[in-house]
């Protein structure tokens, strides 16, 4: 084991990112021409990182599998992106959603990373303003906020429920600004199957041209990996049916460590699932917690009632109803973190008391909210004596304004309005926090490697705040990755092109080419997705939201056999020279079938309570805490970074404690 | 109330760009209401991969509307028969037993497919390379966002233009093969917008021309595109870049 040097740079933490960059090497813009970087993935890191770098000079190349950049599953982001601007005069500072984000992450992160992503958070905004972003106003003209989980100030910035559009469109925008001018190749449906490193260095790529089958060599200075994250190793989860961790597998056998691969978020605001046919849960926005309240019926006649459609959940008065995470949670209520909700629904419909067939579900009810909304409307219209159903049809109307898009995707899946009853939800995994790890330069262990947005593990600990992930995804592209890249990138000026004839693209494009042979070889009975599915699982029984010891050594060897037989019994159809979607899947389970062990080889590792990841074993026994969870301070303070060995039982941990200069460690108290 | 579907699907089938195409037809059952149309078809094809055929290819990504990736002409419309959803939003509760199915890829000379009910659709993405964007570098020293107000109405409409997904309904739907509805979300937005306005001219002009040059018909005012769009672009956006086009080509 090695003590892995994160390159935090020295002095306060206030100045640490402004000293860095005054005393990082710059490359001049005459050899910036010179310079070729590979940017994998063109969701908000990929998709900004790949323009930042196009404008700054360098000579980009993006890859995307899907048919155009604008496609990237960041696209999906319903709530919206946090930044320290104080419009509201609720007090907010960099300082405080520094703090925020740490506690928040349940102090698994790295200090210095979260207060450089507080720090740049304003200029995104101000950045995204001027690309033409059409974030939500006020009658004012200014800009709008509201406030999102496990935060007491407003500093979320939103474009209705469609945030992760219009920065997505924002960044595409400024690519296709480079795109046009020649200064970005783009690569649409292509997908990267390897890694090239030449002399211990990052050289360039293997990729796939999904249409015509063909293996292309890709040759750089610098590779960034921006692949999102790994959530489809459940099989069901929020992300796009396409999002996958191969790129960011391929670099770990390659030499880049894995970082804290347990840190899941599972999010509690998902639409339930319906059938065992399902392909993919949707999330309800966690800013409807903002005017939704979650509950379930206190008594069990009722929770039977609900169940066969005897009663209606809008029959059960307010005394009927367990608001559970208002009770818990008097602070913070239906605005706890993530993980602290999840958890919260689970232990009620563990306890028998959920409101679907398949008893896994809770109310999220925003009853309360179009009554307290249409009685504002009518003050404000000059209504003094409104009737009910004028105020309702007013609340109906901000309701409708605010969260539109979500209501009606609501209603089209579950043919239930949600305006007149409440919606039905229940947790999915939904984003991973752990992932590649990297240094403060965002660079991995490989050298001209570097890791951006959801596939590296930096900046959210064991447990993401909402609306922060569209913040880091943007800060690393656009703010950080273009100027730390520089630093690496001004000892190449003289390395010239690089060919990719060297012995080490070749050796590449044959691992990759025999990898594919084979599965389309196998021939054997089961389809890509039945293997998919037992990975799924074994990894929400035994590693999803609540894990021991046991289960997770049972998951251990539950995957290895699922992997073993799909490598004997798969049957991947067509060819390797075609469009063959099977075999882009097959690629992608293959790795999937690696990464679950080793995630639950570190959740095994990890024996305490942080965030998103739960053990059974470390829980608080009593006083006001008790039931929560319980973080261990003195044993697990670090990043562990794991090494691929040839076999992910074997992986070899590597710790980077965490130091907490600024933040006093304490327990999360959310009550 | 069904979880026991029959249906009978007539799906294209097209090897590749250059192969000529058919229909060919399947049966399902046991296919429930709840399913959404991109789970059916999920069950015809793990159905023929367990037969030794091979899957129907159909794009897909993120299967809940916003990505714009999933396409298909169902029973002559883009998109199916429901209103204000992408196919992947579609449910199944929309058919009804025995029911028989038509499953094309959208048709456009601009979209060419690639294979079954693929499509390549980079024209669009070279229309928006001509022009769909505002020429700012990323520096970090941008002016406060809250330095230029913009009214709410302006800001909430460029808004609803921004949401175009550029799925290709539009252009599926339109017996002219128009593309106006989805360049002219893009010219309208930014038209909106003060950050917008000083390249409106060489954007409106850029982005047209481009459109022109990838094959896409003209519009001749039906509106069908209009209804077919799941995400409610409105023709008046038409209006606003027909308005920016006059102004732009006749000032000097």
């Amino acid at each position: 084991m090695s003590v892995l040097d994160s390159k935090t740079p020295s002095g306060p933490i206030k100045d640490q990112w402004t000293n860095h960059k005054n005393n990082i090497n710059l490359v001049n813009p005459a050899n910036k021409r010179l310079i070729d970087i590979i940017v994998v993935g063109t969701g908000l890191a990929g998709g900004s990182a790949a323009a930042s770098l196009a404008e700054m000079g360098y000579k980009v190349k993006a890859f995307a599998f899907q048919d155009s950049p604008r496609r990237a599953h960041s696209i999906a982001a319903q709530g919206g992106i946090n930044a320290a601007k104080n419009y509201q005069n609720d007090g907010d500072s960099v300082y405080r959603l520094f703090y925020d984000t740490v506690k928040g992450g349940d102090y698994r992160a790295r200090e210095s990373n979260v207060y450089r992503l507080a720090e740049v958070s304003a200029s995104i905004i101000d950045q995204c303003v001027a690309q033409g972003v059409p974030f939500a106003r006020e009658y004012g003209g200014l800009l709008d906020n509201r406030s999102f989980g496990g935060v007491l100030v407003s500093r979320t910035f939103y474009a209705k429920g469609q945030t992760g559009q219009q920065l997505l469109l924002g960044a595409y925008s400024a690519m296709n600004r480079q795109i046009g001018k020649g200064k970005i190749k783009m690569y649409n449906r292509h997908e990267m199957l390897e890694l090239v490193v030449v002399d211990g260095k990052a050289r360039g790529i293997i990729a796939r041209d999904m249409v015509t089958g063909k293996l292309e060599r890709h040759s750089a200075h610098a590779v960034v990996i921006a692949s999102g994250g790994y959530g489809n190793v459940f099989f069901l989860s929020t992300n796009a049916m396409g999002s996958n961790a191969t790129a960011a597998w391929r670099i770990h056998k390659k030499g880049a460590y894995f970082a804290n691969p347990c840190y899941t978020q599972i999010h509690p605001t998902c639409i339930p699932r319906s059938g065992d046919y399902q392909s993919k849960l949707t999330l309800m926005s966690e800013s409807l917690r903002n005017d939704g309240r979650i509950w379930v019926p206190k008594n069990m006649e009722d929770v039977e009632g609900i169940r066969s459609g005897k009663i209606k959940p809008k029959d059960l008065s307010v005394d009927q109803r367990d608001y559970y995470l208002e009770r818990r949670y008097p602070a913070f209520g239906n605005l706890v973190p993530r993980d602290v909700a999840s958890r919260a629904a689970k232990e009620r419909c563990d306890a028998g008391y959920g409101v679907n067939k398949t008893g896994e579900a809770v109310f999220l009810d925003f009853a309360s909210a179009i009554e307290r909304y249409g009685k504002e409307k009518a003050y404000v219209l000059g209504m003094h004596n409104p009737t009910d159903a004028e105020v309702k049809d007013l609340g109906k109307k901000v309701i409708e304004d605010k969260y539109g898009n979500l209501f009606q995707m609501y209603q089209k899946i579950t043919d239930d309005n949600p305006y007149e009853t409440p919606m039905m939800i229940y947790p999915a995994v939904h984003y991973t926090m752990g992932g590649i790890w990297v240094d403060y330069n965002l660079m991995t262990t490989i050298p001209g490697c570097y890791a951006a947005g959801e596939a590296n593990f930096s900046d959210h600990g064991a447990n993401r705040l909402g609306a922060s992930a569209l913040m880091q995804g943007l800060a690393d592209g656009y703010f950080v990755l273009p100027y730390t890249i520089g630093d690496y990138l001004s000892h190449e000026i003289r390395t010239g092109e690089i060919s990719t004839d060297l012995p080490e693209f070749v050796a590449a494009e044959k691992e990759v080419y025999d990898r594919l042979n084979t599965l389309i070889n196998i021939k054997g009975t089961k389809s890509v997705d039945h293997f998919h599915k037992e990975l799924g699982k074994v990894m929400w029984d035994n590693v999803g939201m609540s894990r021991n010891a046991a289960g997770l050594k049972e998951a251990g060897e539950k995957i290895r056999k699922i992997r073993d037989e799909f490598w004997k019994d798969v049957l991947v159809p067509g060819t390797m020279n075609e469009f063959n979607p099977e075999l882009e899947k097959a690629a992608r389970v293959a790795d999937f079938l690696e990464l679950g062990e080793l995630f639950a080889k570190d959740a095994l590792e990890r024996n305490e309570s942080c965030g998103g990841h739960f053990r059974e074993e470390s829980v608080e026994l009593d006083g006001e805490q008790k039931g929560e969870a319980k973080r261990d301070d003195v044993n697990y303070r670090y990043v562990a970074a794991w090494e691929w060995t040839g076999d992910p039982a074997q992986a070899k941990l590597h710790k980077e404690e965490l130091e907490f200069k600024d933040i006093e460690l304490k327990q999360r108290s959310y009550k | 109330m069904s979880e026991n579907m029959k249906l009978t699907l007539k799906v294209w089938r097209q090897k590749d760009a250059k192969s000529q195409g058919k229909l060919e037809t399947y049966q399902l059952d046991k296919i429930s209401e709840h399913m959404s149309f991109l789970e059916m078809l999920d069950v015809l094809n793990e159905q023929l991969i367990n037969t030794g055929e091979e899957p129907v290819a159909f794009d897909h990504d993120c299967r809940e509307g916003i990505c714009g990736m999933c396409s298909l002409y169902i029973n002559g419309e883009a998109h199916g028969p429901d209103r204000g959803v992408t196919t992947c939003q579609l449910h199944m509760r929309m058919f009804k037993d025995g029911d028989t199915i038509y499953i094309e890829p959208f048709r456009s000379k601009a979209f060419p497919v690639i294979k079954d009910l693929v499509v390549d659709r980079g024209s669009f993405d070279r229309i928006q390379h001509a022009g769909g964007f505002v020429s700012v570098n990323t520096s970090g020293n941008t002016i406060d966002a809250n330095t230029i107000p913009i009214p709410k109405e302006d800001a909430d409409n460029a808004f609803d233009a921004a949401t175009c997904i550029g799925c290709g309904a539009c252009v599926a739907t339109c017996k002219n093969s128009s593309a106006m509805l989805f360049v002219s979300a893009k010219v309208a937005q930014f038209s909106l917008l003060p950050q917008g306005k000083i390249e409106a001219k060489d954007r409106v002009l850029n982005m047209v021309h481009q459109m022109d040059l990838e094959g896409f018909g003209n519009c001749t005012n039906t509106g069908a595109c209009e209804v077919e769009c799941p995400k409610g672009i409105s023709l008046e956006n038409i209006a606003i870049m027909n308005k920016e086009y006059f102004k732009a080509s006749t000032k000097a």
